[in-house]
């Protein structure tokens, strides 16, 4: 049984794989990386590791493709530069000769290795072996730097994202019509009685007093960076 | 099911994400395949924690998913960053480092 759900969980992985580099649109790309997700998912419970599938699911096939499903509609999936011919003929023959020399090569390691418990199933292993209990004991007493290690480098990640991805100055036209709060102060005079009477206008003040001043300040047009 | 099983997996998706990181042009998709060889490098780790009835391969792809999600957010901000700048999002324009 634990054959048939191998094989079936191994051809999807391998087709999910395949289809993330032929596919044309990187929206599909991205959909048959979440399948090629969900069948490794399946093969990390054939090996006995509970946590990492849930974890494969839930983190990886949840919240990344999430992310990267944000990320291919915001920059648009159908842009013309992904109707271009891909790279040449001759690149790609390299890229395809490359892969199979390396799955090769990768194939004799793994076959001609002299490792005796390879071509087992594997020892039986306890029924704790891989569960949240047995991970968590590992990551917070065997593993505690690893782990603090692992967190501090989400969190440089997490603000390297925020700097790289953050609005700067001089962006685009379409920023430019944008209502300041400055916009909308009246220039003083306005309302009172000294306008009322005509000893002083409504326009001059605009033009002299805060109007040019603060509202079209540091609009560089070329850009800061 | 025999543990070599899963290795020869392991290594036809790294084979097939080294070369689609050659051949595709979209940063994005260069992105995905790097995701298909650091996912194959898991499941070899899992096998081997299989193997020796240890937990520490588990670990160890855990927090090669922590790395895959660091990258993932690193290589869609610039991404990001690159359509606003209104750069082609394509590798092989961007050769030039000088902003």
């Amino acid at each position: 049984m634990a054959e048939v759900f191998f094989f079936i969980a191994g051809i999807g992985a391998v087709c999910g794989a395949v289809g993330v580099v032929m596919v044309r649109n990187p929206f599909y790309s991205v959909l048959a990386l979440v399948f090629h997700l969900l069948s490794l998912a399946a093969l990390f419970l054939l090996l006995q590791a509970q946590f990492v599938a849930a974890a494969q699911v839930v983190v990886y096939a949840g919240a990344v493709m999430v992310l990267y499903v944000f990320v291919v509609a915001y920059v648009g999936g159908a842009d013309p530069t992904n109707l271009r011919p891909p790279v040449g003929r001759g690149q790609r023959v390299v890229a395809v000769l490359f892969g199979l020399a390396l799955f090769i090569e990768l194939a004799i390691a793994v076959l001609g290795s002299g490792l005796k418990a390879i071509s087992t199933d594997g020892p039986t292993v306890g029924a704790s072996f891989g569960t949240p209990e047995n991970i968590g004991q590992l990551l917070l007493t065997k593993f505690l730097l690893p782990f603090e290690v692992a967190s501090f480098l989400l969190l440089i990640a997490a603000v390297g994202a925020v700097v790289l991805a953050r609005r700067r100055g001089g962006i685009g036209a379409d920023e430019e019509d944008r209502v300041a709060v400055m916009d909308f102060r009246l220039p003083p005079g306005i309302g009172t009685m000294a306008e009322a009477v005509g000893g002083r206008s409504t326009r001059e003040p605009l033009e002299l007093g805060s109007g040019g001043g603060e509202t079209s300040r540091a609009r560089d047009p070329e850009g800061g960076w | 099911m025999s543990l070599d099983w899963y290795l020869v997996v392991s290594a036809l998706i790294f084979s097939i994400g080294a070369a689609g990181v050659l051949t595709r042009r979209n940063p994005l998709v260069v992105l995905l395949c790097l995701e298909l060889m650091l996912n194959a490098a898991n499941i070899a780790l899992i096998a081997f924690s299989r193997m020796w009835n240890n937990g520490d391969g588990q670990i160890f792809a855990i927090v090669v998913m922590v790395v895959a999600a660091c990258e993932v957010c690193i290589g869609l901000g610039l991404v990001v960053a690159l359509y606003r700048r209104r750069l082609p999002i394509d590798v092989d324009e961007i050769r030039e480092l000088h902003g």
